[in-house]
């Protein structure tokens, strides 16, 4: 009951808050990408690790099965953030959230017209904010994944989805064409977490916020 | 058919409703001998009268239907606290301090977490008619008390007070809308977001409110507080009656967090919320909220407290199981008839066996009356 639960998903979150955690002195003892196991204790024994899927992260926090945890804002944003302080951006697993749209597909003007978009994406609630801020009537169809195929197989429009290097638009011939907002990863502790057990997590905040400055 | 529920809606079986029952007799009874009179409001009402002076959010929860005698819009109250302000403002009408409390179902439209009932019992208590920081000491205690009853005692106590944002919000010149978009960013300590907001706010009031997230922890946080804000006179007042809050319940586990602003739309002074081990939220929420029933015709202060007695149902350990005794059916046998009317008169649990009924499945039963030598005595079931 007293012990910390830290909540993260594996691959580049994992990776990237390793050297965070070590700032803290919190040594995971496995890997997860070479371990089955789902919970890994870490060389302090009031601290574990539970990996999630990194849409799953908010949740687990919200809900106390995990104390504080690492989730993109992107999944944050689809989340809610009900329940959760989210106090520190880590600058970790960057990228940005794009419109983007086959080649020779006129967005501006098709926007102009008025007409009602298809939209492929995974981020529902960002997509729905976006275009109605811009005023512009979209019909958003929830993708899972391989969201560039969408536009190609003629299943959308567009499609609303994350891109760090812009590769795998390029190699099917999609383009970006709008910039919805910079993603980074970042800390979020839950709510009454932070106030029953803030002698021990008042530290690991601390060591996170020096190391990422 | 398949005999489901609404989502979010669940009966009480026996042991828990038992286990409510207790705690809602026990608390009940904490506040009766503290001087709060028990109200029943209705569970309808005028929407207006229900909505007055609440935020939106209430509005969303509120479950509406028309009235068919008045063809007006009905409300199923979401919360009781706008109720229990009204029959202080319009119907009590005491010029003096009034102290009220209430239990009863609450239900919402949407559930307030994927995790939560739809219908909370809300147990709540409520002094209206003083100003003064006492007041607030005394509804405290008295929500600490009443954990503490209910087998949950708070394991932390956290205060605020919304008169820190709300001056430095006016002071920074923010209208509404940036006013309510700092609320959203402050509440959830979004320190990333929060800096790229108030960007363009003036000094010092953009540095006070970059740090009110990190405002929080032990008393040492109040002198925090007054070194590095602003000494604007609501600021010194807040900071004067969390104190003298401080100061004055030595005995239990209070911490500050500046940016827990909570229900800002309708607090105006100080705020308190209580968390218990194993729950993701606060257990018990309260705080004052001058101006209440002002709708009504009579602005009064105001200050109180609630929580779903079914979360902390939940948490609490469960009361002693008081196990019954089986008693044959009397038919004519006056003395049979007598000694169970004397053990029940004892507040024993007594199953009185229809003729034919051979096994009683609920309650559980660990003694019989049994027949010796003419008289019925108590003996031990013994189960193999």
């Amino acid at each position: 009951m007293n012990g910390i639960t830290i909540a993260l998903s594996k691959g580049r979150i994992f990776e990237e808050t390793l050297p965070l955690l070590a700032a803290a002195g919190i040594v995971p003892s496995e890997n997860p990408e070479t371990s089955r196991k789902l919970i890994i204790p870490t060389n302090r024994a009031d601290v574990r690790v539970v990996i999630v899927r990194a849409t799953d992260a908010p949740t687990y926090v919200q809900y106390g099965a995990a104390d504080i945890g690492v989730a993109g804002k992107d999944v944050l944003l689809e989340h809610g953030g009900d329940g959760l302080y989210q106090p520190l951006d880590l600058k970790i697993a960057k990228c940005r959230m794009m419109v983007a749209i086959p080649e020779g597909f006129d967005y501006a003007h098709a926007v102009r017209q008025g007409a009602r978009l298809k939209v492929a994406t995974k981020y529902i609630n960002t997509a729905r904010e976006h275009f109605a801020a811009k005023g512009v009537h979209v019909d958003l169809i929830k993708l899972y994944g391989s969201m560039e195929l969408a536009p190609l197989a003629g299943l959308a429009d567009a499609i609303v989805d994350l891109v760090s290097t812009g590769g795998t638009l390029k190699a099917n011939k999609l383009v970006a064409v709008e910039h919805i907002l910079d993603i980074s990863s970042r800390l979020i502790v839950n709510q009454a977490a932070l106030k029953l057990k803030r002698e021990t997590l008042a530290p690991i905040l601390e060591a996170f916020a020096q190391a990422v400055k | 058919m398949n005999w489901l529920l609404p989502e979010y809606t669940a009966d009480a079986l026996p042991h828990e409703a038992a286990q409510i029952e207790r705690l809602r007799r026990a608390v009940l009874d904490l506040f009766r001998v503290h001087g709060y009179e028990l109200v029943m409001p209705p569970l309808i009402e005028y929407l207006d009268s229900l909505l007055t002076g609440s935020g939106s959010d209430l509005k969303l929860r509120t479950f509406k239907l028309v009235d068919q005698l008045s063809g007006r819009t009905l409300g199923v109250r979401a919360d009781m606290t706008p109720q229990v302000a009204r029959i202080d403002a319009h119907l009590l009408n005491r010029q003096g301090v009034t102290r009220l409390c209430y239990c009863d179902s609450v239900l919402h439209t949407l559930p307030a977490s994927q995790a939560a009932t739809r219908e909370p019992i809300q147990l709540g208590a409520e002094l209206y008619g003083y100003t003064g920081v006492a007041a607030d000491l005394e509804a405290i205690r008295l929500m600490a008390a009443a954990l503490a009853c209910a087998g949950t005692p708070a394991f932390r106590i956290d205060l605020s007070h919304v008169g820190v944002f709300r001056a430095l919000a006016k002071a920074a010149g923010l209208d509404a809308e940036a006013e309510l978009s700092v609320l959203q960013l402050l509440q959830v300590k979004d320190v990333p977001s929060l800096h790229e907001r108030c960007a363009a706010l003036a000094e010092p009031y953009r540095s006070a409110l970059l740090r009110l997230p990190e405002l929080y922890g032990g008393a040492e946080v109040l002198d925090d507080a007054a070194r590095e804000l602003p000494a604007l006179p609501e600021i010194t007042a807040a900071l004067d009656a969390l104190r003298q809050l401080q100061a004055g319940m030595p005995e239990l586990p209070l911490s500050f967090d500046f940016s827990d602003l909570r229900g800002y739309h309708y607090h105006n002074g100080v705020v308190f919320a209580a968390y218990y081990p194993g729950f993701p939220s606060a257990v018990a929420l309260g705080g004052r909220y001058d101006g209440a029933g002002s709708a009504f015709g009579r602005a009064r202060p105001a200050t109180g407290f609630s929580m779903d007695l079914r979360e902390i149902a939940r948490l609490a350990a469960a009361g002693p199981q008081a196990a019954a005794i089986l008693a044959p059916h009397a038919g004519g046998d006056a003395r049979l008839a007598a000694a169970v009317a004397d053990l029940r008169a004892r507040g024993e649990i007594v199953v009185e066996l229809l003729p034919g009924e051979t096994v009683c499945e609920g309650p559980r039963c660990d003694r019989q009356l049994a027949e010796r030598d003419g008289q019925w005595i108590i003996q031990a079931i013994n189960r193999d």
